[in-house]
Order: structure tokens, then sequence, then C-alpha cells
């Protein structure tokens, strides 16, 4: 039981930190396109030019 | 999900844009070794820029054409006005950035074109595409690149971007948007963390749970509320006190006072170590809340869409010709900088600037967004042009009538915003009632806390009783119902070309107990339109119509527009006429497969073709001949054609029980023709401006409400005497409309269409305020007699809100 009070202090600090990355990861614009990175991950652009084939 | 098999094409279109090929299309381009038909050299070019990009996988990736890229090939000099002296695009020393919105964004491949096109221009540093706002983010370096150059460069690929400077209002609509999606995140993940800790008080046996366990359980709670009532519960906060500041009690009133109340209580309780903590339902509370606002936002944004797209339509430049007439050298400006009396030139494909009435060419004009009207609108020297139109044939010069600023276009756009000031009658009363709702609420909530606390002695009871009556009514429920009703069917009939601009309109057509119709122009097109052709020799009608829609094909008159739009609609042959000679008044002289045709009056065919057919015309017809030496070949019948949609609208408002009148300023004799064709019972004719207005004004004595439909210019007096009144959309009558609402698609069929939403909308309004009521009148007593916890009152007044807005977006999709 005692290690709830280590615990439950530490679950706080975490929630505080899980806000503080998604305020940085919201800044950063991550939240808002939400359509088309789903969409350009399945391009193949990472094919050779075709002059080095 | 874009899936990788290319769109299967027909030889017969353009493999880029697949439209089809017009004939003798010899543009081709060759993509992964295929040769493939393009439509013109625009798509030629992009589709060469594609190849010579390597990036033909786009056409492999695509899931839909492109864009048709048709006159693409040549940059527009406008594109070049943007430079970096802009200080809308300063970011730094020497970066710039600006955000593009990019029109013809069609699938994932486009999105990848246009990031890949962009990585290439010398000096840009990055370029970003949001798909689902189909706006560009570009950040380039000032000393190697400029916005015209980016521009030109997606122009160059087929797309259209302007820079977006869509008004700090829309920027600050996205922060809005934005910070409100954090609060419900912060509210979300504080509610979630602070279920956990209140679970073993909630799980726990008496005795079972230690206090010191207790404790830690409630202080770590209280931390966790703490970002729910810093951060997320802002709007709540500030709505308060601005409504206390204005002195009046708005809905947030209740809600801060209800949070603050159980924070506070659960605070001292925390603090004191004994007494109750509601820090789940505050939390829960907030999160709820916040949900119903995110929904209300989404659904006001998404009313506000077909808005947007209008205030685009005027062109940023304009091609002035300073010395004019000395010299014709053309100099690109803002828009906003043209002067009454400058000359400009407009191309073909590009908007008008501003109104202008035209001093050399013809050309025609495309007036889709001002006046609905699809087929581009011929028109000549000293005609009358309305900023916004599209020129779509020839180049032509027009001097200038009226400042950009002052333009149809410009007022068309006041008017809507005229709109939007206004609240209707409706949405007044609702306010009202929620207003004295609000201040009854805190005095019911006053004298519930005091009743339990005389009974019990203690607070212990009263405090989350009062709590409870507090959140669980829903004044919102009752201010949303009417406003998110009345924005989702505003928007609703915009799509479908009806420009609301009344605030009662919706409300009065519903409650119109007469429609009355203008004839002219209203129920008829007012121009002629082709009935019959009438052949006067062994020459099929149908040939005859050919040879006469060639003779005109270069005429911009009314009657010759008659006769080619018959033409067209039978499948117009590609005939040639020469040596046509026009005798103004009287018609045209000309050589079709080498045979002297003469078409016009009677008198005028006569010259050539001898002794005209002797026959009694119909009123109202105008006959055009068509002849050629010795002998005539038919006879054209031109006449104001019914509108297609009129009977159809007439027996909508017939059947949903509303009286029709005709009112017509034409002879009795001809608007009874056109009644008794459409089955109205009261047609009334010879009507001057000024008897039409006593009738209407005679009928609204006896108790009537008149609805009234007309074309705008000459039906204005009416148009404003009547109760609520719609003029067909046309151009430069719009400034001038004293309608409630324009019909921008020239459809009448409208007028219907806005009759049935009307009628959804005040059963919607009517469902949304029943169902507020009902749930406070059954939620408030049951919460004041301790029926309800505070965490249950707070799910019922989300729930009841949400309810509200759902039930209104339905009117968007015309439901």
């Amino acid at each position: 039981m005692e290690a709830l009070f280590l615990l439950i202090p530490l679950s706080v600090a975490l929630v505080f930190a899980a806000l503080w990355i998604f305020f940085r990861a919201s800044d950063d614009g991550q939240f808002d396109d939400l359509v088309g990175p789903a969409l350009r991950v399945v391009q193949d652009d990472d094919l050779p030019p075709t002059d080095q084939q | 999900m874009p899936h990788t098999t290319p769109l299967s094409h027909a030889a017969a279109i353009c493999y880029h844009c697949g439209q089809p090929l017009p004939k003798g299309a010899a543009w081709s381009v060759k993509i992964a070794e295929v040769e493939h038909t393009m439509c013109c050299p625009g798509c030629a070019a992009v589709a060469q820029t594609i190849v010579d990009l390597r990036q033909e996988n786009y056409y492999r990736d695509r899931t839909a054409y492109a864009a048709s890229a048709e006159g693409a090939q040549q940059l527009p000099p406008e594109l070049q006005l943007y430079d970096n002296a802009d200080p809308r695009f300063a970011l730094d020393e020497d970066s710039r950035e600006s955000t593009f919105t990019v029109e013809g964004i069609r699938c994932a491949a486009c999105v990848w074109l246009i990031e890949k096109r962009l990585a290439r221009q010398p000096g840009v540093e990055s370029a970003q595409l949001n798909v689902a706002t189909e706006k560009l983010y570009v950040r380039w370096r000032s000393d190697a690149c400029k916005p015209g150059d980016i521009l030109g460069a997606l122009h160059a690929i087929g797309y259209a971007a302007y820079p977006y400077d869509a008004e700090r209002h829309a920027g600050q609509q996205r922060r809005a948007a934005k910070t409100l999606g954090r609060q419900l995140f912060v509210a979300g993940l504080s509610m979630m963390q602070v279920m956990m800790y209140v679970a073993p008080a909630y799980l726990a046996e008496d005795g079972t749970l230690d206090d010191s366990m207790a404790a830690l359980m409630r202080w770590a709670s209280l931390l966790l509320t703490l970002p729910a009532i810093c951060y997320a519960a802002l709007p709540f906060w500030r709505g308060a006190w601005a409504s206390l500041r204005a002195r009046s009690l708005g809905m947030d009133v209740p809600v801060a006072l209800g949070i603050a109340a159980a924070f506070g209580a659960s605070v001292i309780a925390t603090v004191n170590g004994k007494g109750e903590v509601w820090f789940d339902s505050v939390t829960m509370f907030i999160f709820l809340l916040l949900c119903s606002r995110y929904l209300e936002l989404r659904a006001r944004r998404k009313a506000g869409a077909a808005l947007e797209r209008l205030q685009h339509a005027l062109p940023a430049s304009a091609a002035l010709l300073e010395n004019f007439p000395a010299n014709r050298a053309v100099t690109i400006v803002h828009a906003a900088a043209l002067a009454v009396d400058n000359v400009i030139v407009i191309k073909p494909g590009e908007a008008v600037a501003a109104d202008c009435v035209i001093i050399e060419g013809r050309t025609a004009l495309d007036l889709s967004l001002l006046s609905g009207e699809s087929a581009p609108v011929p028109k000549q020297c000293g005609d009358f042009i309305p900023g916004g139109a599209i020129n779509a044939s020839n180049v032509i010069l027009a001097r200038v009538a009226k400042r950009a600023q002052d333009s149809t276009l410009s007022d068309l756009l006041k008017l809507v915003s005229r709109a939007g000031g206004d609240k209707p009658r409706i949405a007044q009363w609702a306010d009202r009632v929620a207003a004295w709702f609000v201040a009854g609420l805190l005095l019911f909530a006053l004298a519930t806390f005091g009743f339990w606390y005389l009974l019990d002695g203690s607070a212990a009871r009263a405090w989350p009783i009062a709590i409870a009556v507090l959140v669980v009514s829903c004044p919102c429920a009752l201010s949303l119902a009417t406003p998110t009703a009345l924005a989702a069917a505003t928007d609703y009939l915009l799509r479908q070309g009806v420009l609301v601009t009344g605030p009662q309109t919706l409300e009065t057509l519903h409650r119109a107990t007469h429609v009355v119709l203008d004839k002219t122009g209203t129920l008829t097109w007012g121009r002629p339109v082709l009935q019959e052709v009438q052949a006067l020799s062994a020459m099929r009608s149908q040939f005859c119509l050919q040879i006469a829609a060639a003779m005109e094909a270069g005429s911009a008159h009314p009657l010759a527009r008659a006769i080619i739009a018959a033409a067209d609609e039978a499948g117009r042959q590609d005939w040639r006429a020469v040596a046509l000679e026009e005798t103004p008044g009287s018609g045209l002289d000309g050589f079709v497969h080498n045979r002297r045709y003469r078409l016009g009056s009677a008198q005028f065919v006569a010259a050539i073709s001898g002794e005209p057919p002797q026959r009694a015309m119909v009123d109202g017809v105008t006959p055009v001949y068509l002849g050629v030496e010795g002998q005539w070949l038919a006879c054209f019948h031109l006449h104001d054609g019914l509108r297609p949609d009129a009977q159809q609208t007439v027996d909508y408002f017939r059947q949903h029980g509303k009286t029709v009148v005709l009112l017509s300023g034409d002879e009795a004799a001809l608007a009874r023709q056109v009644g008794d064709q459409l089955g109205i019972e009261t047609t009334v004719g010879g009507y001057l401006p000024a008897d039409k207005l006593n009738f209407v004004q005679q009928l609204q004595r006896r108790g009537c409400v008149v609805a009234m439909v007309g074309d705008g210019i000459n039906d204005a007096a009416v148009l404003g005497a009547a109760d609520v009144s719609f003029a067909m959309g046309g151009g430069a009558a719009l400034a001038q409309a004293h309608a409630d609402a324009v019909l921008l698609n020239g459809r009448l069929s409208a007028v219907a269409d806005s009759a049935r939403i009307a009628a959804r909308t005040m059963q919607v309004i009517r469902q949304n305020l029943c169902w507020a009521t009902v749930y406070n009148v059954a939620a408030i007593p049951a919460a004041a007699f301790g029926l309800l916890n505070p965490w249950l009152s707070g799910v019922g007044m989300a729930v009841s809100s949400a309810v509200v807005v759902l039930n209104a977006l339905r009117l968007r999709k015309g439901l």
C-alpha cells in the first residue's frame, strides 16, 4: 500500500508531462491535417531516379 | 485510399483531365512509353511538365482526373503582381511565408505532385499541403524566389492558386477551433485520470480505505482538476464574465456558477479533510459541455462554407490601359485601385474586376455566379457587365462604371452580411426566454439550497442538490434551437442557388397564404424561345432551322440566340454562312452551301422570295421567315416561353394549400392564357406597378400573408411590400433587389424548394424547442428533489444540447 504514496504523485506528474507533450505537438501542427499524411504514406517516392536504373 | 490501378481511359477523352477530345485535337504526350492524347495545349503542357519532372507515377497513382489545364500554358501576368515586398508575406529578414488556397485538388496524387514540384522550385524551403482545407503553406527565401514564381509553378502543373488572405477573420476562426480542440483534449484527459483516483472511494467498503490514502486520492484529483478548471473551462468563465459585464444573464452564467460551486466545495472538503468531493463530476461536466460546443462550432463552420466561396469571385487584379485611346500599353494593377472611367482589358477566361460598360468588342459572359444562368450571355458595345462575371469568348475593352468595392458582387456580399446581422423573430423570442429562464433558474437553485439546508440543518445534502439544479438545466438547448436550424437551412439553400438575405424569410414563407407570381421573366423566360418551325415548302423544318442557325451564328440578338439555342438542342450542324449582310431591324442576307438565303421579317424576305404567305398570327408570337430566291421555306414562331419548372412550382404551392395568384403587367388576355395553361385560378393582367402594389396591400389588409416572386428591377416596390419576396437573380438587378431572397440559379422551382425547406426548418425548430422544454421541465424538478447527482446532471445537459445541434444539422442535407 505504501507504494501508492510514490506511484500516485508519479502518475500525476505523468499526466502533466502528457499535457506538455500534447501542447508541443499541437503547436507544431501535428493535428492540423488528419487526412493528408495517411494518403502521403502510400506514395512510393523513394524510387531511384530513372536515369540511374 | 488510393488504389494503384490507372484510371480507365477511352481514346476519345483527354488522358490528363478526362474531358472529351474536341474535333481535330492533335496534342499528345508520351507518358511511360505510351503516346496519350490531350484535349488542349494546356493539358499537353502540364503533362509534359510532369513527364519532364520524372513524375509519371502521378498518372499511375491518381484516383481522379486532373483539373483541365486549358489556357495554362501562358502564365497570367497578374500572378507576377505578388512580390516579396508585400508585407503579408514577411516572416523574417530573408524568409517569406504564405498560405495559398489551391483549387482543383482531386486525390492523393495531387498532393504529392504539388509538394514535389515546389520542392524543386529554387528558393522554396518548405511546402506543405493540407488536404482537408485545400490550403498550401509555403516558406521561401526572398532572394531566390517570388510568390509569383510559386503561383506560376503551380499554374504550370494545372492548379489554380491564390494567396489566401481570406482575411484575418478566417485565421481567427481556425485558431478558435484549434484552441477549443485543445481544451477538449485537456478536459478529456483530466476527466479520465480523475475517475481513476475517485474509483477507490466509490468501490471501497466502509473502513477499508484509510484516511491518509483517501486524502492522497483527493489531493491527486484536485491537482488533475486544475488544468480543466484553469484552461479547459476558460470559455465558460469568459462567457459568464462577458455576459455579467453586459448586465445580462447569458447561458454561461449557471454553467460557470455550477462549476465554481462544485469545485470550490470540493477544494474546501479536501483541505479540511472531511465532506464530499465532486472533482469527477466537475471534469466530466466540462468535458461534455465542451463536446457540445465543439459540435456547434463545426456546425457553424459548415454553414458558412458556401458563402466563403462567393467571396473569392472578384479578381484581385485588372489589366489597365492607362493612356487609352492614345496607346494600348497594359499595366496590371490591383483591382481596388481602379477608378471610375478607367479603361480595362478583359481577356477570355478572366473575371471582370469591377462593374463596367463594354466600349470595344463583343463577347459572351459567364454570369453563373451572379445569376445562376449557366449558358454564357452575349454582350456587345454599350452593354453593362457586372464585376465577378467571367469573360467566356473574346477580348473586350470596358470602361469602369463603379469601383470594385461598389460592384454588384460586393453589394451581394453586403446583402448577405446584413442577413447575418439580424436575428429572426423566433430567435429573438428564444433569446428573451432564455434570459428569463436563467434568472429564474438561479433563484430556483437558491431556493432549493435554502429548502434542503433548512430541512437538514447542514449544507451536506443541500450543496450537491443546488449544483445539480444549476448544471442540469439547459438554456443552451433553448438558445441553440433556432439559430443552428436557420444557419443549416440557409446554407443548404445557398448551395441550391437561393441566397436568403432577410432574417424572417423562412419563417414568413412558411406562414404565407398567398403566393403571387409575376409573369414576364418569372413564370416565363422573359426572352423569346422557338416554339414551332412551320415549313412553307417541301424542305424539312430541321434543315431550315440549321440554315437559320448558320446565318445567325454571329449575332447577339435575342431572336437569333433563340434560334441558335433550338438548333443546338436538335444537334447543330457545322455549316458556315458567307457573304452575310445585316440590315438592322429587318434581317440577314447571305450564302449557305452556295445558295442565297434571307432570314428576317416577312417584308425583308419577300424582296427575294415573292408574295408572302397569308396567315393569321397568334398574339404574342414573333414570326421570323426564311426564304430563297423565288420560294418561301419556313416560318419560325418565337414566343416568350414558359419556364419548364413553372408548372411544377405552381402545383407545389396549390398542393400545400396556398392560393396562387398571377399578377402581370401584360394584357389580361395574355396573362389569362398563361394562367389557364398552368391552372392558376386568380389571374390579373394589365396592372401597372402601382396597381400591383395596391393589389398586394389589399390582400394584406384582409389578413393574408403574401409571398411574392418577381424579377427584381421592375417589381422592386411590390417585392418590398410583400411579406416575403423572391427576386429572380440577374446581374445588375441584384443590387436593387428589395427581396428577402434572391434566386441565384434562376430556377423558379427553387421557390418551391425554399418553401419545402422553410416548412422543414420550422418543424425542426419546433422539435428543438419542444425537446428543450420537455427536458427542462422533467430534469429540473428531478434535480431539486435530489434524484440526480451532479455528474448525471452534466451528462443530461450535454446530451440535450447535442440532440438539438444534430437535429438542426439534418437540414444541411435538405432532409
